[in-house]
């Protein structure tokens, strides 16, 4: 069997990949997938830890999770098709009218 | 008996009267907010007359009836109740006040029907509205078995005021007017703030019982020095009388009233003339068990009250406008109450509020019949022979006016005359009463000329300008109807309380009987002095007379014009009005400089901060998630070393 810290440790990997990628990458797709991204990595350490212990409630979270990133995307494709419409780019960089 | 009607009705049916007009009466047509209001206070006229029904068949020595309606304030010790104390004296109050209030509110609702300040009668509503609450707090007034609740009705017939003469608020005069009868009473109302604390120091409660008979048995707990020597026992009536002299126009605060005609005539009659002048006439006679501890004071009220009847005299006489010569007479009138009240007769003080709202009350409603028919002139100049064109008026404009003389037998000669006598007599103990009896006299004398001057001014004599004579006409059933019942009431309730001759029946001391159980001195059964009741009785014929042929012959002005310099007026404009504002500009500067700098130095404060940390905020969504991110690490790192 494999032991769970590998997965620990690949989703560890996952995680930092996302997290890197909601900070440099400046295509709101592309963020938006590193944000699903980390929620998968955490999604994997849910599972070999309810694996290790023998417990259900980490597969419970794993599903909460997973209906909570399908309302995200909903919300947040809405959002950045609006975003589209209006300024014709996906560059979040450009998205900066609150300054001052 | 097993069911009385409460009290408060006498209360609650003017204050549902004002909220009904206030409510929804500007969307009635016009005479029904004032038959509403009316209505309302003749119920409370029927309340009050079942109650002193009532009253008159207990025996005399405990006409009393208590009643609570409910705990209004109860902290540490003090307790003050909503409840209510009638006696004799709030009766006759009582009735005063719904009685000649009702025939007002009946009166205003022809007069105010054509208002040429108003012609689209917009605020026809709000006059009925304001009259009612004035009677449902000068009810409350007299009703009010403490001192607290009483300064209640106190306040609220000041306001009712202030927005009386203030009715017409688009003219200039009635503004300033309302202003400066608010700013006036409200010193004579510190005089009484500060009495009523004084009171609850020394005794611990404010309810009346409770305070005179602290007085009459414990008097050592009034000698506590207040300002060093001056102990409490004298310091609490002479601040009573700041009151009282505020609200009751007395010198030095008087002014407040000659400008108060700014209002409509029947708030003059009913607010400046028949009851809201007189309460502090009537708060000093409460409290008479307070004032007979301070000698000292007394004489101050009566020699002040002495010396406001004959400048008020003096200056009604130089007056040509209709309205100013009885305002000047009401304070003049005034005096003579409180020359009673100095001396201790405080059952003829309050024979004389009565008579006084009988016969000055009808002689404002007949000057409001003499301007309602001339338009608004009120100029007494360019009147003359209205007789022939108002019978109604004039007679009874006549009734009164011989009664404000002291025309015997006319109610005024009996009242004025015992409060002479009884300042004449009161001078055994101290000679300078018996001046105050002696210029009280002239006094007199000048009030039968100038009331003599006026009637024959505007209705004997010829036309002095045709035009407005040939526009003049009597008024309608709704303003005559109270003229005759107050002039009526001008003849007759002066019998009520004759002198004690032998010959006289007991019904003829009915008023002074029937106040004595309330007074500890009552100075009623006093022996009469034939010889001052003869001067008095000339004094009001020849002054009459006098005053009538000197009115006939008028062309123009008759008296000096500056006789109306009496008023105080130019004094505390040079005085006490520049240091007004003199205060007001300090107060200013103070607040612009401090108060303003602290609040402007806490906004700069915050806008500046903001600016430094503006810089944080880069609008590029990275930054804030690495924000986030870093925060998330730095508290996981926490939580890990821990």
């Amino acid at each position: 069997m494999v032991p769970t810290s590998f997965y620990i440790l690949i989703s560890a990997v996952l995680f930092t990949i996302g997290a890197l990628g909601v900070l440099v990458r400046r295509n709101a797709i592309v963020v938006f997938m590193c944000v699903e991204l980390m929620l998968n990595a955490a999604n994997l350490a849910f599972v070999a830890a309810a694996r290790q212990y023998q417990a259900m409630s980490g597969q419970i979270f794993v599903f909460f999770v997973m209906v909570i990133a399908a309302a995200e995307v909903a919300v947040g494709l809405a959002i950045i098709i609006t975003v589209f419409r209006n300024r014709e780019t996906l560059d979040v960089d450009s998205a900066n009218q609150l300054k001052n | 008996m097993p069911f009385d009607i409460p009290l408060a009705l006498i209360i609650l049916f003017p204050l549902a009267g004002f909220a009904v007009c206030g409510l929804i009466g500007s969307r009635m047509t016009k005479p029904w907010p004032g038959i509403i209001a009316s209505g309302a206070v003749l119920a409370s006229f029927i309340v009050a007359l079942i109650r002193v029904i009532d009253l008159a068949s207990m025996p005399q020595n405990v006409r009393v009836i208590s009643e609570t309606a409910y705990t209004w304030i109860s902290v540490g010790a003090l307790r003050s109740d909503i409840s209510f104390l009638f006696d004799p004296l709030s009766a006759v109050m009582i009735l005063i006040i719904t009685g000649i209030g009702f025939l007002i509110h009946l009166y205003s609702i022809g007069y105010m029907a054509e208002d040429h300040n108003d012609p689209e009668g917009k605020l026809y509503a709000r006059y009925f509205c304001w009259l009612n609450l004035f009677i449902a707090f000068m009810s409350l007034l007299v009703l009010a078995d403490n001192y607290l609740l009483m300064f209640v009705g106190w306040e609220g017939v000041g306001l009712c005021s202030y927005f009386l003469i203030g009715y017409w608020f688009k003219r200039e005069d009635a503004m300033a007017a309302c202003k400066k009868a608010f700013i006036v009473n409200r010193i004579g109302d510190f005089g009484f703030l500060l009495a009523m604390m004084l009171i609850f120091v020394v005794v611990g409660s404010l309810n009346y019982n409770d305070v005179f008979d602290a007085v009459r048995n414990t008097p050592q707990l009034f000698s506590v020095g207040i300002l060093g020597t001056i102990g409490a026992a004298t310091l609490i009536p002479l601040l009573l009388f700041v009151g009282a002299a505020g609200k009751s126009a007395q010198i030095p605060l008087f002014v407040w009233l000659p400008d108060a005609m700014a209002g409509p005539t029947p708030v003059s009659a009913l607010i400046h003339a028949a009851t809201m002048v007189t309460a502090g006439v009537y708060m000093v006679s409460r409290s008479s068990a307070l004032f007979l501890n301070a000698p000292n004071i007394q004489i101050l009220i009566c020699v002040v009250g002495t010396l406001t009847a004959l400048f008020a005299a003096l200056a009604a006489l130089a007056h040509t406008d209709i309205k100013k010569v009885l305002a000047y007479s009401t304070v003049s009138q005034l005096g003579f109450m409180f020359m009673a009240v100095g001396v201790g007769a405080y059952a003829i003080a309050i024979f004389h509020v009565f008579t006084h709202a009988f016969f000055k009350a009808c002689l404002f409603l007949g000057s409001g019949s003499v301007i309602h028919s001339l338009h608004g002139e009120q100029d007494m100049d360019k009147m003359g022979g209205l007789a022939k064109k108002m019978q109604i008026t004039n007679i009874t404009f006549l009734a009164a006016g011989l009664a404000l003389a002291g025309f015997f037998p006319f109610a005024g000669f009996f009242s004025k005359d015992e409060i002479l006598a009884a300042v004449i007599n009161a001078g055994s103990g101290a000679p300078i009463l018996i001046a105050c009896g002696v210029i009280g006299f002239i006094a007199a004398l000048l009030t039968g000329i100038y009331t003599g001057r006026q009637y024959a001014q505007v209705f004997l004599g010829d036309a002095r300008d045709e035009e407005l004579y040939e526009h003049a006409h009597e008024s309608g059933p709704t303003m005559t109807i109270p003229l005759i019942i107050l002039g009526i009431g001008s003849l007759v309730v002066g019998f009520l309380g004759m002198p004690h001759f032998v010959f006289i029946p007991a019904w003829g001391h009915a008023f002074t009987n029937w106040l004595e159980p309330v007074f500890s001195s009552g100075g009623a059964a006093e022996a009469p002095n034939v010889i001052l009741l003869l001067i008095g009785l000339l004094i009001g014929w020849g002054a009459w007379l006098g005053g009538v042929a000197l009115g006939k012959n008028a062309v123009g002005v008759i008296m000096p014009e500056s006789l109306r310099a009496v008023s105080l007026d130019a004094f505390y404009n040079i005085t006490i009005v520049p240091a007004g504002f003199a205060i007001a500009a300090a107060c200013r500067w103070i607040d612009e400089t401090f108060i303003d700098g602290i609040v402007n130095l806490v906004g700069s404060f915050v806008g500046e901060s903001s600016v430094a940390l503006r810089a944080t905020q880069t609008s590029y969504v990275r930054n804030y998630a690495l924000a986030m991110a870093v925060g998330a690490v730095i508290v996981l790192a926490w939580f890990v070393v821990k």
